[in-house]
């Protein structure tokens, strides 16, 4: 391979450099129903799921096909998907904040025609490329982090684990049979690039062994107060370690029992790996919402302290998912969000359920917001 | 085709109805080893496979295959590319280094053919052709280049398609929003609007890190937070109106008919929910319980709502959210690292949003608390930790915001209160010579 030159000249880097443009502006993107009729719109409806029409009061219908993706995206794909948009939507898609891709046509003759478009292509492996859903009162596709394709802290694979559950949770992207929206998310560390904390459901990759500590190269690569005061439960403090060499080096001891995994250290000094097979595998969490509607944003609860790393489809993980997304929609009220309904039934019942065990390490000990989690009334359930 | 790499336990994820990122990969792998069109690839032709071949090992292994860091970048900037190194380069070369770059969104998340054309011509032959459509915070990911191709794509970015990175590292996070009044009857105000502003007036803190740790910016037009600002920025901007519902009776009396599909059509799928009882599934369910029918007539008591978007979510045909618009300042939202997760703390309850003033209501607050948070903050410290080491009561006085009952859940319940030395007459200047003429020791 030749190498191309783009124009960049390293010798003058500052000749004709051209910085801090930001993104481009979004008004050359909107399709033109949209430009006409922004701030004018008067209600929505989703006709089916997966396919929705905005009404403005200048009389003027949008239709929109949403369709699920598997948020790593190819540029052969992504080739494809413009030229769908070519084809029915004079060039012009969008993608939503949970990695749908949605088609828009200014008129219902066009729907069923890219519907149509959409459904028919699938992968070479079976799959579908564009499955049209994740509206209303169903799943939506699930927001996810790196995992083990293209991050260093992860404790577990994120794209895997989102194919699994979404395979598992298909007929809910495609069906609004939930009495409100489920919304699923997946971060592979406790760093939580994805925010899952705030979610219906949350898979969240978690390590279980405190770090290996690399004392040979920790204080050539690392800032040791960096790392020591980088660590939420003080349990790291500097110490000097005498090598198989003779050699006496600076490094770190860690106070095991206090380590709760983060990997906080290992940020700010790489000879302090987390990752371990047997350590390392899944929190689920359940039960938080960012909406504002009817009861105020909530955090999700841990209820599933630990699932090992099961390759490739993790089914341990799933089906539990499945039984708390059929727990939910058999129990909860229309309306009702899952944390709603877990803390109208009471977690007595919402472990009972959705036959998850109660263990010991669902109850809260770190620092004063554990307090705050513990049952002090004599109102409980047997 | 054959792979360089057997990857069967990837494999088993092409089967199953969502779309497989394996097979999409493999379709690209595929691209770049026929290569068809003549590309002269800029990094290695086998990248793609090697990428299969290194996530199928890390399968095996349990554990990831990407080193720690490293620091690469393109001149000038702080932000915007992570190095990405793997830990097997002998057995993988073609993701030896696989380096990662953010490509600032455009708002709301809009393109044309022709511009996501323009980006995959230079990634699929600057880089591995692998992109995240989008990332968490909302970039377009490219995944996977070398160091030397680095100055490269941000010159034919900025030079052919007018177009920037994003941000990394201990700066301002690309700021990222709902896609608002573009297509949503429920924005109380034009987020695409606000965050490309915020976006172009804030580059320097975009590209040059001089923050105590990350800092994200998000705009949702409502209180629905589609965009989970709420929950997952520094500083959230939430959409809301200060007047009156808007109420169309007919279209009330036409859902109560059962004319219009509640919620939007939201219930539309395989369960049949029985017909639409609005006694039960809106008025009932107001969590002010400020709604009542009087006769064929709804009636609400603005006074007493929260706006929690119940009512207007149910029947959005007959709703509308009120006409003095504008939106509330929440700050302090994170993830657990490092002091456990916190939500966003309402901080301006009411903010005018002028974007013929510049947004100064809303420059205001921002500049305000980055003054505070740069000066007081510790390393890695997110400003929600700030504001508990501190106290919310510093937050509100960094920006001349009046306390209020809606700033608490409620008031606090011990008394261990501080007061300021101007605030108790005569100060803390005491006279213990004075005190011990009436008390003996």
């Amino acid at each position: 391979m030749a190498f191309i030159s783009s124009g960049f000249n390293p010798d003058k880097p500052l000749e004709n450099r051209i910085t801090d443009i930001g993104p481009r502006d979004f008004n050359e993107f909107y399709p033109p129903v949209i430009a006409r009729n922004k701030g004018k719109w008067l209600y929505h409806e989703i006709i089916e799921p997966g396919v929705l029409v905005h009404v403005s009061e200048t009389g003027e219908e949008v239709y929109t096909v949403r369709v699920g993706a598997a948020r790593l995206m190819s540029g052969t794909l992504i080739r494809e998907i413009c030229d769908i948009a070519d084809k029915h939507c004079d060039g012009h898609l969008r993608f939503t904040t949970r990695n749908n891709i949605e088609f828009m046509v200014d008129s219902k003759d066009k729907v069923a025609p890219l519907k149509a478009d959409l459904a028919s292509r699938k992968f070479p492996g079976g799959s579908f490329k564009f499955p049209i859903g994740g509206t209303g009162c169903g799943v939506t596709n699930i927001v996810h982090t790196q995992g083990w394709l293209h991050c260093h802290t992860p404790a577990s694979d994120a794209s895997g684990t989102v194919k699994a559950t979404m395979d598992v949770l298909f007929k809910d992207f495609q069906d609004m049979r939930l009495p409100a929206q489920l919304r699923v998310s997946m971060a592979c560390c406790l760093n939580m690039c994805g925010a899952v904390h705030c979610s219906d459901i949350a898979i969240l990759g978690y390590h279980r062994k405190p770090p290996k500590m690399d004392h040979e190269y920790l204080d050539k690569l690392c800032e040791i107060p960096l790392a020591i005061a980088a660590c939420p439960t003080a349990a790291i403090k500097p110490k000097k370690i005498t090598l198989d060499s003779g050699a006496i080096v600076n490094s770190i001891d860690v106070n095991q029992d206090r380590c709760m995994y983060c990997g906080n250290c290992y940020t700010m000094c790489p000879s302090l790996p987390l990752a371990d097979t047997e350590g390392d595998g899944i929190v689920l969490m359940a039960g938080g919402k960012v909406s504002n509607r009817i009861s105020a944003p909530k955090f999700s609860k841990v209820v599933v302290a630990f699932i090992e790393n099961d390759m490739p489809r993790w089914p341990k993980m799933t089906q539990t998912i499945s039984r708390m997304v059929e727990a939910y929609a058999s129990g909860a009220r229309k309306y009702e969000r899952f944390g709603d309904w877990a803390e109208r039934i009471g977690w007595e019942r919402f472990f009972e359920k959705c036959e998850i065990e109660f263990t010991h390490h669902l109850i809260d000990d770190f620092r004063d917001h554990a307090y705050h989690t513990w049952r002090q009334t004599t109102q409980f359930k047997f | 085709m054959k792979f360089k790499h057997a990857t069967p336990l990837l494999d088993q994820l092409e089967s199953g109805p969502w779309p497989s990122f394996v097979s999409d990969m493999k379709l690209e792998a595929e691209f770049r080893a026929k290569n068809e069109q003549g590309i002269d690839f800029q990094i290695p032709s086998d990248t793609v496979e090697d990428l299969l071949g290194i996530l199928e090992l890390s399968y095996k292994h349990g554990r990831t295959h990407w080193k720690h860091g490293g620091i690469v970048g393109v001149f000038g900037y702080g932000g915007g590319v992570i190095g990405r190194y793997c830990d097997q380069p002998e057995n993988f070369p073609g993701v030896q280094a696989f380096h990662t770059v953010r490509v600032n969104q455009p708002s709301g998340k809009y393109y044309t053919t022709d511009y996501l054309r323009k980006l995959m011509d230079i990634w699929q032959l600057r880089g591995s052709g692998i992109t995240n459509m989008h990332g968490a915070t909302g970039d377009i990911i490219f995944l996977g280049t070398t160091t030397p191709q680095l100055e490269e794509i941000f010159y034919e970015l900025t030079h052919n398609v007018n177009q920037d990175l994003g941000g990394s590292g201990s700066n301002l996070r690309t700021p990222a929003d709902c896609l608002g009044s573009s297509r949503c009857e429920y924005a109380c105000y034009d987020t695409n609007a606000l965050c490309y502003f915020l976006t172009q007036t804030y580059q320097d803190e975009l590209h040059r890190p001089a923050f105590p740790y990350k800092f994200k910016f998000k705009m949702d037009g409502c209180p629905n937070c589609c965009v989970a600002s709420i929950a997952r920025s520094d500083m959230a901007f939430v959409g809301t109106w200060k007047d009156e519902i808007r109420i169309d009776q007919e279209a009330v009396q036409a859902y109560i008919g059962g004319e219009i599909p509640a919620n939007g059509g939201a219930f539309k799928g395989s369960r049949d929910w029985g017909p639409f009882d609005i006694q039960k599934e809106v008025i009932d369910l107001c969590p002010t319980e400020c709604m009542w029918m009087e006769g064929k007539t709804l009636k609400i008591d603005n006074k007493e709502c929260t706006r929690c978007m119940h009512c207007i979510n149910a029947m959005p045909r007959a709703l509308r959210v009120g006409k003095d618009t504008g939106l509330s300042i929440l700050v302090g939202a994170k993830a657990p690292i490092v002091d456990g997760a916190q939500m966003g703390t309402l901080l301006a309850p009411f903010v005018e949003v002028k974007p013929e003033e510049d947004y100064s209501a809303v420059t205001e607050v921002i500049e305000n608390i980055w003054n505070w948070w740069m000066e007081e903050g510790k390393n890695r410290e997110r400003l929600g930790e700030l504001i508990i080491r501190q106290g919310f009561q510093k937050a509100l006085e960094v920006c001349n915001i009046t306390p209020q009952p809606c700033h608490v859940e409620y008031p606090r319940t011990n008394p261990y209160i501080f007061w300021k030395e101007e605030e108790v007459p005569g100060g803390w200047v005491n006279d213990i010579e004075e005190y011990r003429k009436h008390h003996l020791r």
